[in-house]
């Protein structure tokens, strides 16, 4: 069967896998199967930053990410995100374990100076010690969270990214518990990001997905905003090559290309990862992945809204 | 030269509407625009639709307008966070039943976007970006190289933009310049009740975008908000100037600056 093609409309997004695969924790359910010891993908260098933000740079780029792994056990990572707000909005994905005092007041120090805005997005999987810590590892809920009131305290307001792991009914009883256990520990105005679990990584293996062998089809795509679809807009850097999207790391055909201006062609959407972004829209962003999937623009009967 | 007043986001404020028409027939403007989302957030939102025929304001579609006229059944805003919806619902549910037939079909004619040459510039105006209807341009995660990029993509020299309810001016290279003009329907998260449009005076020699504040009486448009029973998270924005709802769409310096 062939599936979609989807090409470059622009490069709005610039990823960088910087610390690679290589992470202080090993949740249950990371997509790029991130851990202590786990070197699938390497640290970046500095060069290579430098090189693809000059490249992005001149191509038009508006927001610049850095993932991993834990992106603050790069020893260079200040010196990339320096580089990078210079010339675009930056965000850092991290576990928040390693920011400490120090670190929060270089980050601080960092986003007031700066043009553009810096995002930190700090993972949290349950608002109790409990729920997070099954499937974050043990201790990890107490030092996100005093990762968080580190950040608030010096001015920061971090973006808390939750992977859903609950049912539609309890989507606005467990939004607010967040809110509360984020406010309870020092954070006044909590911003939360959800994300939808992926078919892929250890979540694979993790949650029985029923439906893992959908894949996008031509007729699906029809009328549909292809913008929401991260590989028309997106390219992550990796110390192996460049990837169509962070999410497909671990595919080896999703690799385009050794830098960025040779990996603008376009891609085939064969993976049912695909599905989900296709159905969430714009999964990886700053701004929450939709709810209920993106609502058909359609007309009612008679007019009115529905 | 060329002086146009111009601005976006009405909401229904017909109060500050009728203040900035004045200031800005006052000011000599040659022409005013107003960039789309004429309904939304406030009262009796077929009152400023007599205002801008009889001050020959021209009229763009925003997102809002797209929605109301098409039968949408969201304004098109991206919210996703359940609070965020749950207001968003009950300003467009008020809005399109309060915009009138007639009203609605009107929104549906309006353009996308438009051209103009002002001494020797291209402007162009549009209500998100120049390729999407609702794509946020905020000052701070709007780098100078995508700005550029837009500016070329779309064969301009003056973008000029509103959607996100936050003004800024943005000079760039070879004497282009992108601006977002702002909104007269709520106040910009800043603390203070008044609101703003601007002025774009192009020359030959160059460009001035000149913000200049509308004060009305908000006091008036939160007693008509009450009559009309809409929720006091929006009165509270527009008597204390502190965005209340909506504000997961804000980049963190943006978010940053306000108190909620």
């Amino acid at each position: 069967m062939n599936c979609p093609t989807l090409q470059l409309t622009h490069l709005d997004n610039l990823w960088f896998q910087v610390s690679g695969t290589l992470c202080n924790i090993a949740c249950t359910h990371c997509f790029n199967n991130s851990g202590p010891n786990v070197r699938t993908f390497g640290f970046l260098s500095l060069e290579t930053v430098r090189d693809e933000v000059e490249t992005a740079r001149s191509l038009g780029v508006k927001e610049i990410f850095f993932t991993g792994g834990e992106p603050f056990l790069h020893p260079e990572l200040f010196d990339m995100l320096a580089l990078a707000l210079e010339h675009a909005p930056t965000t850092v994905l991290t576990n928040g374990l390693l920011i400490n005092d120090r670190l929060a007041d270089r980050l601080a120090e960092m986003e007031r100076n700066s043009r553009y805005s810096l995002e930190i997005r700090i993972s949290l999987d349950g608002y109790t010690e409990q729920m997070n810590d099954a499937i974050r590892g043990v201790g990890v809920f107490r030092q996100a969270m005093a990762a968080v009131a580190r950040l608030s305290h010096r001015g920061l307001l971090p973006l808390v990214t939750i992977v859903r792991t609950w049912s539609e009914e309890e989507e606005l009883a467990t939004l607010a518990a967040f809110a509360e256990a984020l406010r309870d520990s020092g954070y006044a105005r909590p911003r939360i990001k959800v994300l939808p679990s992926l078919p892929l990584g250890r979540e694979l293996e993790r949650a029985s997905f029923t439906s893992t062998d959908d894949l996008l089809t031509e007729e699906m795509l029809e009328d549909y905003d292809r913008s929401l679809l991260m590989c028309s807009n997106t390219r992550l850097v990796t110390d192996r090559g460049v990837w169509v999207c962070p999410l497909l790391v671990e595919k080896p055909d999703a690799r385009l290309g050794s830098t960025l201006l040779d990996s603008r062609s376009g891609y085939e959407l064969r993976h049912n990862a695909c599905v989900t972004c296709y159905h969430y829209g714009t999964i990886c962003g700053n701004v929450s992945s939709l709810i209920e999937g993106p609502a058909e623009l359609s007309r009612s009967q008679d007019g009115t809204p529905r | 030269m060329t002086r146009l007043a111009l601005f976006g986001g009405i909401y229904s404020n017909y109060r500050a509407l009728e203040a900035a028409l004045a200031d800005a027939r006052r000011r000599g403007a040659d022409a005013v625009y107003c960039l789309g989302d004429l309904g939304a957030f406030g009262p009796y939102p077929d009152r400023v639709f007599p205002l801008l025929r009889s001050h020959g304001v021209r009229c763009l579609q925003g997102n809002y307008d797209n929605s109301l006229a098409g039968g949408l059944e969201d304004c098109q805003c991206g919210y996703t966070d359940p609070r965020d919806n749950y207001f968003a619902r009950i300003s467009y549910g008020y809005t399109f039943k309060n915009t009138s037939a007639e009203n609605k079909f009107w929104l549906g004619t309006l353009p996308m976007s438009v051209r103009l040459e002002a001494a020797g510039r291209r402007v162009l105006l549009c209500h998100g970006s120049p390729r999407k209807m609702n794509e946020f341009l905020w000052e701070s995660t709007s780098p100078d190289a995508f700005l550029e990029y837009l500016l070329d993509e779309s064969h301009a020299d003056i973008l000029c933009v509103t959607h996100t309810g936050i003004k800024w001016h943005r000079p760039l290279s070879r004497g282009r310049h992108v601006v977002n003009v702002g909104v007269l329907g709520r106040p910009e998260n800043d603390g203070t009740t008044g609101v703003w449009y601007t002025l774009l005076t192009v020359e030959s020699t160059g460009v001035k975008a000149e913000f200049v504040p509308v004060s009305y009486d908000y006091q008036g448009l939160a007693a008509d908000m009450r009559a009309e029973r809409l929720p006091e998270e929006f009165v509270e924005t527009i008597t204390t100037g502190w965005w209340t709802t909506c504000l997961e769409v804000l980049p963190h310096k943006e978010r940053a600056l306000g108190r909620y």
